[in-house]
């Protein structure tokens, strides 16, 4: 190196090239120095925290690895081991997944009908595409075409496997499989060429889930379509004399009069007339994620809009609809959510009229979506109060109304910081779901698990049906959660 | 700004019609009187700049004029429409005047040319091409067309407030409001956000302008009013304004920002 301190004049006669780092500063040398072995503390850190990783694995590992799948009871699970790896030697017994798994998925569904279940979780994901990936049709594709697939396999599986298995005779309608993975290719060629015929789909999933899972005559969901028809149409003909709000109100009183009192009368003789059913599946042969994923699917989607209005209403300056959000808010984050559902089980059948049948499932439902909505109602009450004011002049000083600039400048900001909050919130609402069992349903958890237990030749299993049920969940959850991070980065607008 | 300080252009008349006009209009925030007895007329085409220390009330005032801010008493009439509680007087009102935020206040969600056709769009009912064709000739007014596809996060600071204006513009506004344009900005974006205000004052655009800059009000404004502790204290012709201040509190502004 030059000195350049003795001569204030310098001159350099020659550039100096690229060097490598010295041998401790590259490399893996140097990942392992800076994030493993950075200081004494850091290292024994490291080295505890690994011997912790090995003291739990040397245990978990042997015993995956000891993995029965093949037996007929525990006992028989136990025998094997100790056969084939010596006395006092414990190994995982797989072999109850593969005797109990449909119970796990169904619950007591009668087997014969598992393709509707099935048919119903195929189609709600064509139902949720257009919303998983508004502005990607390439991945909407994909994510369809590959549940055109798994659930055209599923149905042949379950109509030509698993049935005739657990009922030990071939099912009658064995043409079944074909029509509906006809019918599947041919939502997915309308989703693909009419994506706007596709959002009619959309709309109708709902009704449809709900007449595959329970069955029983087809004019009751479509009398309850009906309901909304008739709404849309109350509010076409009020709106423009009474004004937006009153005319909604209408709208809504008319609908729930439809519901409530006379759409019976009208569903009724259409059957009678029509003869079109499903056979009917009641509420308690439903059980394991079949429950849970009803429960948690139809109580995010109920949530997310009872939230966004109970976050405006909270926010408003109207002191009734403040007074009623808030109350509504405080008091349901206030009562655990066991407490919520004893009442859906127990306490409202004394509110109710004598001998009106409300269904647990939907009883349970409502609290469920009530009990989430509440607290995404604080979530998305956050993401408003993230917004700079000057986004709200903004809006007003356009003329855009109230609800206009709700819904196309404030919500689509707010709810996009709010991501990750309401993502937690739909995780957190989706494992709670197992807590039904304590109202008598069949969760995945603790309902299917004590209902294979109670078999004899499984008495006693531990940890595997955690194990498999824990797994199930993750995998669930984890997929929510990556996909809430993809969102964000997708809508990451601000710093591009 | 000496620079930006063009001799009025032949285009920039002052017509009798009668644009803006309050009358003696009160505002408290909570118990603290904001505006006191404001009195105001504002015909059509004038170019009107507002200045004065922080917390005069100056931006409070100009608020009120398209209700972001509600006056407690007095009368505000915009383009023969009374400002009262009737939300339909509101939007009438809000749909022709534009606003100008000292924050430009772009909706960071949406690309630049969603920005600027989403009020077309929504509140006039224009067909979504022809709201495009209206924002990209503004857009090319305010010299920024090539943006259109890129997101607010992206643009300068100048950049912004020329879209925030063209946004306003697209609403084809009669009057425009300013509210303190330049503020946010670095003094190099100071320059291109004056210009396109001094060009839209040529075109004959009414405006209301909150700003400490001198020599845009010395180029285009007909009017100078300046306004401490709520009330306007003076107001003049530019020329008159600055080179001959009457009331001491108004020499003291001048000495305190021109001094420098």
């Amino acid at each position: 190196m030059a000195d350049t301190s003795r001569d204030a004049a310098y001159v350099r006669q020659g550039m100096i090239g690229q060097r490598t780092p010295p041998v401790a500063d590259r490399g893996a040398i140097r990942w392992l120095r800076e994030n493993l072995f950075s200081s004494p503390l850091n290292a024994i850190l490291t080295i505890l925290g690994a011997l912790a990783v090995w003291y739990m694995l040397s245990g978990l590992v042997p015993w995956l690895l000891r993995s029965v799948w093949d037996a007929d009871s525990l006992a028989e699970c136990r025998a094997i081991v100790q056969q084939r790896y010596g006395e006092g030697v414990t190994g995982a017994c797989w072999a109850m997944v593969r005797a109990r798994w449909h119970q796990y998925i169904f619950g007591f569904y009668p087997p014969a009908l598992y393709w509707r279940p099935v048919l119903a979780f195929a189609l709600m994901f064509f139902a949720i595409a257009p919303l998983l990936f508004a502005d990607n049709r390439r991945a909407r594709l994909i994510l369809l075409s590959a549940v055109t697939v798994l659930g055209g396999g599923a149905l042949f599986g379950v109509v030509y496997g698993v049935a005739p298995r657990l009922l030990g005779a071939p099912v009658e309608s064995g043409w079944l499989p074909w029509a509906l993975s006809a019918a599947l290719i041919g939502l997915l060629g309308l989703a693909a060429f009419r994506p706007r015929a596709f959002l009619g789909f959309v709309a109708l999933y709902p009704v449809i889930a709900y007449w595959l899972l329970w069955g029983g005559s087809v004019w009751g969901p479509v009398c309850v379509l009906l309901g909304f028809v008739l709404l849309a149409l109350v509010y076409r003909l009020l709106s423009p004399h009474l004004g937006a709000a009153a005319g909604a109100g209408a709208a809504v009183v008319a609908a729930v009069v439809w519901w409530l009192a006379l759409q019976g009368y009208v569903s009724g003789p259409l059957q009678a007339a029509l003869p079109a059913a499903l056979e009917s599946v009641n509420s308690d042969r439903f059980g394991g994620f079949l429950l849970s994923i009803t429960i948690g699917v139809t109580a995010i989607a109920g949530s997310l809009p009872l939230s966004i209005l109970l976050a405006l209403g909270r926010q408003s300056d109207m002191l009734i609809v403040k007074t009623l959000s808030v109350g509504f808010i405080e008091f349901i984050r206030g009562v655990p959510l066991i407490t919520l559902l004893f009442t859906a089980s127990l306490l409202l059948q004394y509110f109710l009229p004598p001998r009106t049948n409300f269904d647990i499932i939907l009883r349970v439902i409502i609290l469920v979506t009530l009990f989430a909505a509440a607290y995404l109602a604080e979530v998305i009450r956050g993401g408003l109060a993230a917004l700079p004011r000057g986004q709200y002049e903004a809006a007003d000083s356009l003329g855009l109304d109230y609800w206009r600039a709700q819904r196309l400048i404030i919500m689509p900001q707010a709810l996009k910081i709010s991501i990750p909050g309401i993502v937690s919130t739909f995780i957190g609402l989706f494992k709670d779901t197992t807590l039904v069992s304590l109202v008598g349903l069949l969760d995945p958890l603790r309902g299917v698990t004590s209902v294979v237990r109670a078999d004899i030749a499984w008495k006693g299993i531990y940890w595997e049906p955690y194990i498999l049920v824990g797994t199930l969940f993750f995998v669930i959850c984890f997929g929510m959660s990556r996909y809430s991070m993809a969102l964000e980065r997708r809508l990451q607008t601000d710093h591009r | 700004m000496t620079d930006t300080a063009l001799a009025p252009a032949s285009g920039m008349n002052v017509s009798d019609e009668v644009a803006i006009q309050i009358t003696a209009m009160n505002k408290w925030y909570g118990s603290f009187h904001v505006l006191r007895d404001i009195d105001m007329t504002v015909n059509r085409g004038e170019r009107i700049v507002i200045c004065g220390p922080s917390g005069s009330g100056k931006s409070t005032l100009i608020r009120c004029i398209n209700r972001l801010e509600e006056h407690q008493t007095g009368r505000i009439v915009v383009d023969g429409t009374e400002l009262t509680s009737d939300l339909k007087n509101i939007d009438k009102v809000r749909s022709e005047v534009g606003m100008v935020f000292q924050h430009f206040n772009l909706f960071p969600h949406l690309t630049i040319l969603e920005n600027l056709t989403l009020a077309p769009i929504w509140v006039r009912k224009t067909p979504k091409r022809e709201a495009e064709e209206v924002a990209m000739h503004y857009l090319r007014k305010v010299k920024i067309p090539e943006q259109a596809q890129k997101y607010p996060g992206q643009l300068s600071g100048g950049q912004q407030q020329r879209v925030a204006i063209a946004r306003s513009l697209c609403m084809k506004p009669r009057i425009m409001l300013f509210d303190e344009p330049t503020s946010a900005l670095d003094p190099e974006m100071i320059k291109e956000v004056l210009d396109t205000m001094i060009e839209l004052a040529q075109e004959g655009m009414t405006m209301i302008c909150v700003t400490h800059e001198m020599g845009f009000a010395q180029a285009v404004a007909n009017r100078v009013i300046f306004m401490d502790q709520g009330q306007i204290v003076e107001q003049n012709e530019p020329r008159a304004f600055f080179n001959n201040p009457q009331s001491d509190r108004t020499k003291l502004f001048l000495s305190q920002i021109l001094g420098h």
